[in-house]
């Protein structure tokens, strides 16, 4: 037997015999890059949030403070800009669970097999064309020559003047972020056995009492589960409220980018960083109370 | 709480906290920043002469200040390949060169908003204009202007020039508006437009500078804490009569091209595109005057490719560049040569561009430039950029 055989025999013995060996070969080059590319520039950005820049040659002073992060605390515009940021967050999602439901249980239970691979193809088909091509588009569709004030005036209604307001970004973002809404819930909806749904009927309950005790405590995990995407696409999202936002509508995404890009000031931008990290944080915890990652 | 799977995360989260907390007081402490009066490298001796081409050139540079027209002949006749890196602001190009980029890039085509900052943060070093043949050609003026030569170092060579204008629909207005007054005005509220950028507080102290003169501003630029107050609350008036803060020249062009507002600050820029487009539109400079660009080359001080970023310098001041760019991007050049090009290349093309306007052309343009806690009188009681930075967060938050 050659050197080389002998050793790799060797080698496999070893781990053979040591199992944790095994493991610890197996884990450890996913687990060095999660920690030193992924968590460790987390980290550095989290920590830069305590430094301050020089205001006119824009470096880094790297001496520790709080100061952007009383800043936050005590601009009364940061604390609107989050407060927006997070109540667009919570509607958004609203509206696309609201929706969502009564389309996933079409979906789940009622459609045929052809009208449920034709439907679901429709509902994802949108994520393949670009977010921005989407974006422009309802930009088209509501600005003031745009399509819709064109159908309202040729049916002499009032036109409207939704683009550049937070009620585009908010029809903007439900559209956007529908489909992750809906596939959480049609998994969930799939997974209620039919034969509930007759056993209810047959005892006596109406729609709504079978919709209330029995669906709705079955598919409030997808729903959930839904939430957690619509809530930190929107949560995150800079680009909507720059290009359909109107006058007030600077989420703290983009405050973040007005001070890292135009401000230069990545500190501050780290500390807003934190802001959006903690929101996000509070809600995985409630939200894993209320049991969606089982419906994941 | 006692579910195992969070008390796993939790200690997690402790551990990276404490690795986070410890990580710093041992790896910055005692390394601040600072500023002095002095310009870092005012004391750099330029190089003497111009060697050989190092094979590359890398730019930070205004969109369009790169195209292909001028840059393949560059790269033809001097063998440097240029890469450029576009900014979007004047901020950027700062946080670009201070931010570790300075080792990279060799020019900044900063305006004179950012010069100061590049300057005296050290990121940029003083150059010879004798180097620069067609430096003689400029306008006085932009030879040895205030926002890029300090105590007689040229830090770069001056590019080209352009106002702020008043961009308005020609549908809704028949004559050209007089006033920027028209930014103000209730009765189109909802439907003006302004730049989303805090050097916008100076269009206001300008337009302020005018209508109420017991203010006594002077410079749009160097405001004492009550005449910055005046000019901020009067952009807190304005701020509901605003459709959009735009971010991007496209932005403005799309709301005027779909009809969402009938004013705005604007550059030239716009509206040529907009007029080629077939949009009615016209701008125009008002009777208060305008705020303005001036952009200027700077040598980066760790340039890692000098004689090439020379080489550029002398390119790009020649009256044909001048002249392209100009046409290109709507802008006026520094070289005072490239009017006659300007004309052969498009019927017109200097007068529309004010290449051959008079001095007094130039004296109603206030060219952007940083706001510092020195005033330009000797005292120290302007406010800064920093603040300025503050206060258009809250005007436009």
């Amino acid at each position: 037997m050659s050197n080389g055989a002998r050793l790799r025999q060797r080698a496999g013995a070893a781990l053979w015999r040591r199992p944790w060996l095994r493991g610890v070969l197996t884990l450890s080059p996913p687990l060095l890059w999660f920690l030193v590319v992924y968590l460790a520039s987390l980290v550095t950005m989290l920590v830069t949030a305590f430094f301050s820049v020089n205001s006119l040659t824009g470096s880094v002073v790297y001496q520790w403070t709080w100061s952007n992060f009383s800043q936050i605390l005590t601009q009364p515009v940061y604390g609107s800009i989050i407060l927006r940021t997070l109540v667009m967050a919570v509607a958004v999602t609203v509206t696309d669970a609201l929706v969502a439901l009564p389309f996933a249980f079409f979906l789940a239970k009622i459609a045929s097999r052809r009208w449920r691979q034709l439907l679901l193809a429709m509902l994802l088909l949108p994520l393949w064309a670009s977010y921005l091509a989407k974006v422009y588009a309802w930009i088209n569709i509501l600005s003031d020559k745009g399509v819709l004030p064109g159908i309202e005036s040729r049916l002499g209604l009032p036109t409207t003047h939704i683009a550049y307001s937070n009620i585009a970004m908010w029809i903007v973002f439900s559209y956007l972020w529908l489909p992750f809404m809906i596939v959480p819930i049609y998994g969930a909806f799939e997974r209620v056995p039919d034969s509930l749904l007759e056993a209810s009927s047959d005892l006596g309950a109406g729609a709504w009492s079978t919709f209330r005790w029995i669906l709705l405590p079955m598919v409030l995990p997808g729903v959930v589960a839904g939430s957690i995407f619509t809530f930190s696409l929107t949560l995150g999202d800079f680009i909507t409220p720059l290009l359909i936002g109107g006058s007030s509508s600077n989420f703290i995404g983009n405050a973040i980018y007005d001070s890292a890009l135009n401000g230069g000031n990545l500190p501050f931008a780290a500390a807003l960083a934190f802001v959006s990290i903690a929101i996000m944080a509070v809600y995985l915890l409630l939200a894993r109370f209320a049991g969606a990652f089982e419906a994941l | 709480m006692n579910n195992p799977r969070f008390r796993r995360w939790t200690g997690f989260s402790v551990m990276a906290l404490i690795l986070s907390l410890g990580a710093v007081p041992a790896t910055f402490a005692g390394s601040a920043g600072a500023s002095s009066s002095t310009p870092p490298t005012q004391g750099m001796a330029p190089q003497q002469s111009v060697g050989k081409g190092e094979g590359t050139l890398n730019l930070i540079a205004w969109e369009g200040y790169a195209q292909p027209q001028w840059v393949a002949p560059f790269t033809k006749s001097t063998g440097c390949k240029v890469n450029v890196k576009y900014a979007g602001s004047s901020s950027e190009m700062v946080s670009l060169m201070a931010n570790g980029g300075g080792h990279q890039y060799d020019l900044v085509s900063a305006s004179g908003d950012a010069d100061l900052r590049l300057i005296y943060g050290g990121n940029v070093k003083p150059i010879n204009v004798n180097l620069v043949p067609s430096w003689k050609q400029f306008r006085p003026f932009l030879q040895a202007p205030s926002f890029n030569t300090i105590n007689g170092r040229h830090y770069g060579i001056s590019y080209e020039f352009g106002p702020n204008v008043l961009l308005y629909s020609t549908k809704t207005f028949a004559t050209a508006p007089t006033s920027w007054s028209v930014l103000y005005n209730k009765a189109y509220k909802g439907k003006i437009t302004v730049p989303n950028n805090p050097i916008q507080i100076a269009d206001a102290a300008l337009y302020l500078s005018k209508v109420k003169p017991q203010l006594k501003i002077t410079d749009p630029y160097e405001l004492t804490q009550t005449q910055f107050k005046a000019a901020v609350s009067l952009l807190k008036t304005q701020h509901p009569l605003i459709k959009k803060y735009w971010d991007l020249a496209s932005q403005e062009i799309s709301l005027f091209q779909n009809g969402s507002v009938v004013a705005g600050a604007a550059w030239p820029y716009q509206t040529n595109t907009l007029q080629a487009a077939g949009a009615k539109v016209a701008d125009t400079i008002p009777s208060e005057g305008a705020t303005g660009w001036a952009d200027t080359w700077l040598l980066a001080t760790n340039a890692p490719h000098p004689n090439c970023a020379y080489k550029w310098m002398q390119y790009v001041s020649t009256p044909k560049v001048q002249a392209e760019e100009a046409l290109y991007f709507g802008e006026t050049p520094a070289n005072t040569q490239a009017c006659a090009i300007m004309n052969t290349l498009q019927k017109g093309g200097c007068a529309a561009y004010h290449a051959n306007a008079p001095a007094s052309y130039f004296s109603t343009i206030k060219f952007w430039k940083t706001p510092l806690a020195a005033c330009g009188n000797g005292k120290s009681n302007c406010v800064d950029f920093t603040q300025w930075q503050q206060a258009w967060t809250q005007i436009a938050g």
